[in-house]
């Protein structure tokens, strides 16, 4: 097969075409290759992955993703996670808007080492706080419910929100706040009705990235929810175990995760360079 | 930007104090608490002083997974920003096949750890998977459960499956920051497609590469979900990074003790490499090289 791919490549781009075109092939195809191949074990029977090695299902099936849609401790996975990345994404950026201003707007006593230290945050292995936080969200009666997941997955998001938001307010000339304070306006309105339309795009590349990080994160979801609110990621791993790998659910569960990515990011495609870099291009 | 002095400035970052002080101080603390302190059951607690750091310090097992774990980080390093500059530089500018790709590249990010590590785990079996089946059927021993080589191949090339992405993302972004004048001026001045890759592309890239450079390094220094799903730090403990080996103690073995003392040694040293990274790239924004 993967003769096959290296001679589809340049195939596919005749001579006269750039090599650049040939690059960008082959990397996609090396990207697309693994999901591909998990695409395709999701639509074949357990029987079939186990007996037979084709490239394309050969009896074609839909009774994997039955299964996951079906029944509630499986499809549950998908809604919990949803629940507490959504409150996560709310969260962080309430907070972080107000502070980023204040670090692009201010200087104040001890603002570098603030961020720095916010930062930090950032940098923090979530494997050192898995058992703290058990032990804390668990004194406070909140273990297994979707707020101490969010709450949890804040460590991370909320550095790096205030981090790419900062990038994106620099951009805006201060001559604007100065021109809405002469003209009346009070701090709140300006910052509701005339700042944060500014750096609207900034915004959704922000809420893109607490999305994303929220979403992939398993180590810290995992270890603070039992059954309630249990993440779909953790949904995969026990469920696995138990059953004796279905590899058919498995893949068609780990497609189904990769769903809500992939329309995240076609609706912020044109801001996603731009976000990546933090703001700061 | 020529920033006003205002202290009240203070009241802005305030939410987002309590917040993180609550989700960071209050574990860190307890942290803390534990890694000088000893327990035998019963919630009875006795001062032990620095004696679990010392004997962190003294410990192979913690010695072997940090020099793993500083051989990982360099080595995807290595691979990732060199490949992610050249995927950026081959990146179509503008229109539909620009967005494609984003859209194509962006996909790996956004997929959840575990699951990244379960795709790798099936592709790389010998008798489900496309690629262990592949090096099987072409006579190439692999096996990333038993062989120590196998493991670390398929890790790293997982890896950089999984975040070359953003390197790209980055330089590209960097890239279409570049003015075209500066590459009509190259273009009088007859210069080669090198140079203006070293004089004109690089410098310009400069400060989005330090962003790379710095989520990639962190990213990778604290890597667990992945490696685990796929060889579950194994074959023996040669793939168990620095991450995996803290959850066994933590959660698995609960020392926690040496644990919480492993856990601090572990967040100075990313606090030490990070602090080195965050200085250099204030000091690039300062030269105006970040806008």
């Amino acid at each position: 097969m993967s003769d096959a791919v290296m001679t589809r490549a340049p195939a596919r781009s005749l001579p006269r075409i750039k090599g650049s075109a040939v690059v960008m092939t082959a990397y996609i195809v090396f990207l697309l290759l693994p999901i591909y191949w998990l695409l395709n074990m999701s639509l074949k029977t357990n029987q079939e992955i186990l007996s037979t090695f084709s490239l394309w299902p050969q009896e074609f099936t839909l009774a994997n993703y039955l299964t996951i849609l079906t029944d509630s401790s499986w499809y549950m996975g998908y809604v919990n996670s949803l629940i507490y990345v959504v409150i996560n994404t709310v969260i962080s950026i309430t907070v972080a808007l107000p502070a980023a201003y204040a670090f692009s707007r201010y200087s104040f006593m001890g603002d570098k080492h603030l961020f720095f230290w916010l930062l930090t945050n950032r940098m923090a292995p979530p494997a050192v706080f898995a058992l703290p936080f058990f032990q804390l969200y668990s004194s406070v009666g909140l273990f297994d419910t979707h707020i101490a997941v969010a709450l949890a997955h804040c460590l991370f998001n909320v550095p790096l929100a205030v981090w790419i938001l900062e990038g994106f307010m620099r951009g805006v000339p201060k001559e604007i706040d100065e021109t809405a304070y002469i003209d009346g306006y009070s701090f709140g309105r300006f910052f509701t009705r005339i700042f944060m339309p500014l750096i609207a795009s900034g915004i959704g590349v922000t809420a893109f990235f607490c999305f994303m990080f929220s979403w992939v994160e398993l180590l810290l979801s995992r270890t603070l929810t039992s059954v309630n609110a249990k993440p779909i990621a953790a949904t995969m791993t026990r469920t696995v175990s138990a059953s004796g790998m279905d590899w058919g659910v498995l893949a068609a569960a780990g497609i189904l995760t990769i769903v809500p990515g992939a329309l995240v990011i076609y609706f912020v495609r044109n801001y996603i360079a731009k976000g990546f870099a933090l703001g700061r291009v | 930007m020529e920033k006003t002095v205002n202290q009240k400035a203070w009241f802005l970052v305030l939410p987002v104090l309590v917040l993180v002080a609550f989700s960071a101080v209050i574990p860190l603390m307890t942290v803390v608490n534990y890694s000088v302190q000893d327990t035998f059951g019963n919630n009875q607690f006795f001062w032990a002083g620095l004696e679990w750091f010392s004997e962190m310090l003294h410990s192979e097992r913690m010695w072997n997974a940090l020099t793993r774990q500083l051989m990982f980080s360099a080595i995807i390093l290595a691979i990732e920003v060199p490949l992610g500059i050249f995927v950026a530089l081959n990146m179509p500018k503008r229109g539909f096949w620009a967005s494609v790709c984003l859209v194509l590249m962006a996909l790996p990010l956004l997929i959840p750890w575990n699951v990244v590590g379960t795709i790798w785990q099936i592709f790389g079996r010998v008798d489900i998977g496309l690629l262990g089946y592949t090096l099987e059927q072409l006579g190439i021993p692999y096996n990333y459960t038993q062989d120590i080589f196998a493991a670390w191949a398929t890790v790293v090339v997982m890896d950089v499956w999984h975040w070359t992405s953003l390197v790209a993302l980055l330089a590209y972004a960097g890239l279409q920051s570049i003015p075209d004048a500066y590459y009509q001026a190259a273009k009088i001045d007859q210069a080669s497609r090198w140079s203006v890759f070293r004089y004109i592309e690089l410098p310009k890239m400069q400060g989005v590469l330090m962003i790379a450079i710095l989520l990639r390094f962190m990213d990778s220094f604290m890597i667990y979900t992945e490696p685990f799903v796929v060889t579950g730090g194994g074959p023996g403990n040669a793939t168990t990074f620095l991450s995996i080996d803290l959850v066994k103690m933590a959660l698995g073995q609960f020392d926690l003790g040496p644990a919480a003392a492993f856990s601090i040694m572990y967040f100075l040293v990313i606090l030490l490499i990070c602090w080195v990274f965050y200085t250099v790239m204030t000091n690039l924004d300062k030269r105006g090289v970040v806008q």
